[in-house]
C-alpha cells in the first residue's frame, strides 16, 4: 500500500473521531437520501413541474397539520411536499452556485497571480469593488433586475460570489511561487502554465474545497432570504424560503401558522448545520497547521 | 504609515467609481422601457399615443450608455438620487429619514454581540474540551447555522404572539404622538437617545421594548463568530510562556485569565469588530423586514419587491459607501496597532 493511501486512511479516521464531524456527515447523508427519494416520498403529478408545490386548497388561510398534510398547509400549499422537494432545491442552489463561482474565482485568481504586475493590480481592484457591495444587497438588486425564479437567484449569487476564492487562490499561488518544488520545476524548464495547472493548483485545491463546503450553508440561507423578502423563487416553488415567506402574511397570527415556520425552518437549520459541521471538520482534519 | 494611508486614500475614489459603474450597469440592463416606469408619477402622462417614445427621449434613456452614465453620476454627485415611488419623495430624503433607525439598531445590537461573544469565548477557551466548552460551541454553532429570518420569526412567535412582551414595529401609537408633539426635541432622530435627552423615560422603555427582538436575533447569530475568534485566540495566548510564568509565580487562576490572558486575546477581536459592523448593517435588511422596523434595510427590501429602481440603487450606494469607509477606518487603525500590515 502506498504512503499516500495510508496517510489518507489516517485522515479519514481522524475526521470521524470527532462526534461533531460524525453528526454533520450523518445529517448530510440523510439529506442526500431525502433528496434522492423525493419522487418516491412525494410523487409529483404526472406531467407537472415537480418543483411546483401542488395546490391543496384555494383558501389562503393556514391549516393545521392533519393526516393528509402532515406538516399543515399554508397559502394553499402542502408544507410537507415543499420541505421534501425543498431539499433538492437547496442542494441545487448550494452545489451549483458554489461550484461555478469557485471555478470563476479559480480562473481569475490564477490569472491575477500568474501575470502579476498591472494585470494583478487591475484584477484585484475589480475584486475589491465587487466585495464593496454587501452580498445580500447586491444579490437582491441583481435578482430584482433579472426577474423572479430560482435560476435567476443562482445567477445573482454567482455574479457576486467568486471574490473570496479568487483572493484565496491568488494568495496561495503567490506563496507557492517561491516554494522549492516550484523553483525546481522552473529550473527544469517546464512552462509556467503547466507548473500552475500540474503542480500549484493540486496543492491549493484543498483549501478551496473546504471553503466550498463551508459556503454552501450560507448560500442556501441567502437564497432563502431572497425568497423570504419576495424577490427570489416564484410563489409556490418548492423552496424552504418560499414556504417561510408565506408566514409573513400571518405575522399577527403566528400562533395559527407556527407549523409553516417550524418545519421548513428546522429543515433549513439542520441542512446548514450539517454543511457547517462538515466544513469545520474538513478544515480541522486537512489543515496541516491543526495537526 | 503615511504612505500606507495615502495609498489607501488614493484607491478610495477608484473603488467608489467602480461601485457606481457596477450599479449603473445593473440598472442599464433593465432597458429604457422598464426604466421609464420609475420616472412616471401618474398614468396620465402616458395618455397620448407616442407618449412612451417622447418620454424616453425626454429623460435621455435612448442616449449612448457612457452619456447616460455620466449624466447619472453627475446627478448623484449633486446629491440627486432620483425619485422614490414607494416613499413618494426624493430618494436621498427617504434614506436620510430612515438611516438613524438602522444606525440605532446596529449601535444597540453590537454591544451584546461583542460583550456576550467575548464572555462566551473566554469561558469556552479556559474550559477547553470540557463539557462546558462543547455546550457553548454547539449553542453558537446552531446560531451560526440559523437563518436570521427564521430566528426572528421564532422570537416573534414566542415573545410577541405567546407572551406579548416585545412587539414588532418601531414605537407604540402613544409614543409616536409624543414624538410628534411640540415639546419633543429631535436631537438624533433615534428614539432611544432622544428620549434620554428629553428626559422622557416612558418613551425610552417603549422604544427599547421594540428593539429587544431585533437585538436578540442579531446577537444570537453573531455570537458564534465573536466566540470562535475569542476562543481560538484565548487558546493560543494560554500556551504562551508569560502565562506559564504568571502561574508559576503563584497567581490565582482568575487573575491569570482576567489580567494576563484576556487582554492579549482580545487584539484579534478588536480587528474583526469593524468588519462585523459592516456585515451587521447589511443583515438589517432581513431583521428590519421581519420586525417591521422602518429603517433603510426594510426600505431596500420594499423597494426591491416593488421594483422601485431609484430607491434600490440609492440604498445600495449608501450601503456600499458605508462598507468602504468602515473598512478603510478599520484597516488604518489596524495598521496603527500592528506594524506588519503597513509593509504589505
Amino acid at each position: 500500500m502506498s504512503v499516500q493511501k495510508t496517510e489518507f486512511k489516517r485522515m479519514i479516521r481522524r475526521y470521524f473521531k470527532s462526534p461533531t464531524n460524525l453528526l454533520g456527515t450523518v445529517l448530510l447523508i440523510l439529506f442526500v437520501i431525502i433528496a434522492i427519494l423525493a419522487p418516491v416520498i412525494c410523487p409529483p403529478k404526472a406531467g407537472a413541474d415537480p418543483f411546483k408545490i401542488p395546490i391543496a386548497t384555494w383558501s389562503a388561510a393556514p391549516q393545521a397539520p392533519s393526516a393528509d398534510h402532515p406538516f399543515g398547509v399554508i397559502g394553499g400549499r402542502d408544507i410537507f411536499y415543499g420541505v421534501i422537494w425543498g431539499t433538492r432545491a437547496a442542494f441545487k442552489i448550494g452545489l451549483v452556485v458554489s461550484l461555478i463561482s469557485s471555478v470563476i474565482g479559480l480562473i481569475i485568481g490564477s490569472i491575477s497571480a500568474y501575470f502579476g504586475g498591472w494585470v494583478d493590480e487591475i484584477m484585484m481592484r475589480i475584486t475589491d469593488i465587487f466585495m464593496s457591495i454587501p452580498f445580500l444587497v447586491a444579490a437582491m438588486i441583481m435578482t430584482t433586475i433579472l426577474g423572479k425564479g430560482l435560476d435567476k437567484v443562482m445567477v445573482a449569487l454567482i455574479i457576486f460570489g467568486w471574490m473570496r476564492v479568487a483572493r484565496l487562490i491568488r494568495g496561495n499561488i503567490l506563496q507557492a511561487k517561491s516554494e522549492q518544488y516550484v523553483l525546481a520545476a522552473k529550473a527544469l524548464g517546464i512552462p509556467d502554465w503547466k507548473i500552475i495547472v500540474k503542480h500549484i493548483l493540486p496543492n491549493t485545491i484543498f483549501p478551496v474545497l473546504v471553503q466550498i463546503s463551508m459556503r454552501i450553508g450560507s448560500l442556501v440561507i441567502t437564497a432563502a432570504s431572497l425568497s423570504f423578502l419576495g424577490v427570489g423563487a416564484e410563489p409556490g416553488y418548492a423552496d424552504w424560503g418560499t414556504i417561510l415567506s408565506y408566514s409573513r402574511n400571518w405575522m399577527t397570527e403566528l400562533s395559527k401558522s407556527w407549523f409553516a415556520i417550524l418545519y421548513p425552518g428546522v429543515a433549513m437549520i439542520l441542512f446548514v448545520l450539517a454543511w457547517n459541521l462538515v466544513g469545520d471538520g474538513l478544515r480541522d482534519t486537512f489543515d496541516p497547521k491543526m495537526k | 504609515m503615511t504612505a500606507y494611508i495615502i495609498r489607501r486614500l488614493l484607491i478610495l475614489p477608484i473603488i467608489l467609481l467602480g461601485i457606481t459603474l457596477i450599479i449603473f450597469s445593473m440598472i442599464w440592463m433593465l432597458g429604457p422601457d422598464r426604466l421609464l416606469a420609475s420616472y412616471i408619477k401618474s398614468p396620465e402622462a402616458l395618455k397620448t399615443p407616442d407618449a412612451k417614445e417622447r418620454l424616453i427621449a425626454k429623460y435621455g434613456l435612448d442616449q449612448p450608455i457612457p452619456t447616460q452614465y455620466l449624466k447619472w453620476l453627475g446627478n448623484i454627485l449633486k446629491g440627486d438620487f432620483g425619485y422614490s415611488n414607494i416613499a413618494k419623495k426624493p430618494v436621498q430624503e427617504a434614506i436620510a429619514e430612515r438611516l438613524p433607525y438602522t444606525l440605532e439598531l446596529a449601535m444597540w445590537a453590537i454591544i451584546p454581540v461583542i460583550v456576550g461573544g467575548i464572555w462566551l469565548g473566554v469561558i469556552s477557551g479556559t474550559h477547553h474540551n470540557q463539557p462546558l466548552d462543547h455546550g457553548i460551541r454547539i449553542f453558537s454553532l446552531i446560531g451560526w447555522s440559523m437563518p436570521d429570518f427564521v430566528f426572528g420569526l421564532l422570537i416573534l412567535l414566542l415573545f410577541y404572539t405567546v407572551l406579548g412582551w416585545f412587539p414588532p414595529g418601531y414605537l407604540s401609537y402613544e409614543s409616536e404622538a409624543i414624538l410628534r408633539s411640540a415639546e419633543w426635541h429631535k436631537y438624533t432622530n433615534m428614539a432611544t437617545i432622544d428620549s434620554i435627552l428629553n428626559l422622557n423615560f416612558s418613551v425610552f422603555v417603549d422604544a427599547f421594548r421594540h428593539l429587544i427582538g431585533p437585538i436578540l436575533t442579531i446577537a444570537y447569530l453573531w455570537w458564534a463568530y465573536v466566540l470562535r475568534i475569542t476562543r481560538s485566540s484565548m487558546l493560543e495566548v494560554l500556551k504562551k510562556d508569560y502565562i506559564r510564568t504568571a502561574r508559576a509565580k503563584g497567581l490565582a487562576e482568575n487573575v491569570v485569565i482576567n489580567k494576563h490572558a484576556r487582554k492579549n486575546a482580545l487584539i484579534p477581536v478588536v480587528t474583526v469588530a469593524g468588519g462585523m459592523l459592516v456585515s451587521l448593517l447589511a443583515g438589517v435588511v432581513i431583521v428590519e423586514s421581519v420586525f417591521n422596523r422602518p429603517g433603510i434595510g426594510r426600505f431596500t427590501a420594499d423597494a426591491a419587491t416593488q421594483l422601485d429602481y431609484f430607491s434600490i440603487l440609492g440604498s445600495a450606494l449608501v450601503f456600499s459607501v458605508i462598507l468602504v469607509l468602515v473598512n478603510l477606518i478599520v484597516d488604518i487603525s489596524y495598521a496603527f496597532i500592528d506594524p506588519r500590515i503597513r509593509l504589505s
